[in-house]
């Protein structure tokens, strides 16, 4: 027997559209852009992670960071901030998620291990890396995304929800 | 870093901004969205990551055209390509899982925060952990 969601899915793989996102993502990408153009650095989100570490830790892995990492506060308040004034404009209210809180830390600890030891993130492999088409990062971002897709349909399918 | 041009801090923040907006206007900040995507049932976000790649690939070609070297900076535009090795493959693997157990991934948590969603501090808390986890080893590893 077929399962009847697969017919769903197959029929609108775009259910909120696609306006939404691709707009959304253009403007992430300006923000890398004008970053970049600025200052001919490619903009990531999870060396803030070290960074910031530096601050309070005497960890030599921290210490090369020392020199961008005030910067790197900065960039990561203007994410905060930038997505604020979404919440304000567009939003009309706060959002909070409905994900147990036992999947956001662990996951959360797994992508601090992950992103670091595999030297960039979703925005900096994904975005800046696959956009100046680097190999390391292609093959990156191929290698998160699989094994991302893998691992959320294995906690569906183990019925955890949300 | 005394003498950094003026408007360096400045565009940083714009930056970010624009950043952190395109996230949660496109719904990536909210990991319902991501876990939607990684299941199947809304292929939507991978609008998000292609426009941005595209846009922020378009400034590496752009770039160097309009200036010898970048305005703020003074730095060349040089692609600063990271090394492949098997790190990038552990870590890629570990950040699959994470992902994909949680829906949070770094810049999409901070933007998350940003549209008022507090539940996502154990993911930003969870995250320092794992950085300051492999901090400590890779401090005591002989290879760097």
């Amino acid at each position: 027997m077929i399962d009847p969601v697969l017919f769903q899915v197959a029929a609108d793989p775009f259910p909120n559209g696609i306006a939404r996102y691709a707009i959304g993502g253009l403007i992430v990408g300006l923000g890398c852009a004008v970053f970049y153009i600025g200052t001919a650095i490619p903009a990531g989100a999870s060396t803030f992670l070290e960074s910031t570490l530096s601050y309070v830790s005497e960890q030599s892995r921290f210490r090369q960071y020392i020199s961008s990492r005030d910067w790197r506060l900065v960039f990561t308040l203007g994410i905060v901030l930038g997505a604020a004034g979404y919440a304000l404009v567009f939003q009309q209210g706060t959002w909070t998620t409905d994900v147990h809180p036992w999947r956001l830390a662990l996951g959360g600890l797994l992508v601090g291990i992950g992103t670091r030891v595999g030297k960039g993130c979703t925005s900096g492999h994904g975005i800046c890396g696959v956009g100046s088409r680097s190999g390391t990062s292609i093959v990156a971002v191929l290698t998160f995304l699989v094994v991302a897709i893998v691992t959320a349909q294995i906690v569906a399918a183990l019925g955890v929800t949300p | 870093m005394a003498d950094r041009h003026p408007l360096f801090m400045p565009l940083v923040l714009f930056g970010g901004v624009l950043f952190g907006f395109g996230l949660a206007y496109s719904h990536m900040a909210r990991p319902e969205v991501v876990l939607d995507f990684l299941q199947f049932d809304d292929f939507g976000l991978a609008f998000v990551m292609l426009g941005a790649a595209v846009v922020a690939g378009l400034a590496t070609v752009v770039a160097p055209r309009l200036f010898d070297e970048a305005p703020i900076t003074g730095d060349r535009y040089e692609r600063r390509l990271k090394p492949f090795d098997r790190n990038v493959l552990v870590g890629g693997t570990i950040f699959g899982v994470g992902w994909g157990l949680s829906g949070v991934c770094p810049g999409a948590g901070y933007a998350s925060l940003g549209i008022g969603n507090l539940p996502i501090l154990w993911a930003l808390a969870g995250m320092f952990v794992g950085a300051y986890l492999q901090g400590y080893w890779r401090s005591r590893s002989p290879k760097k």
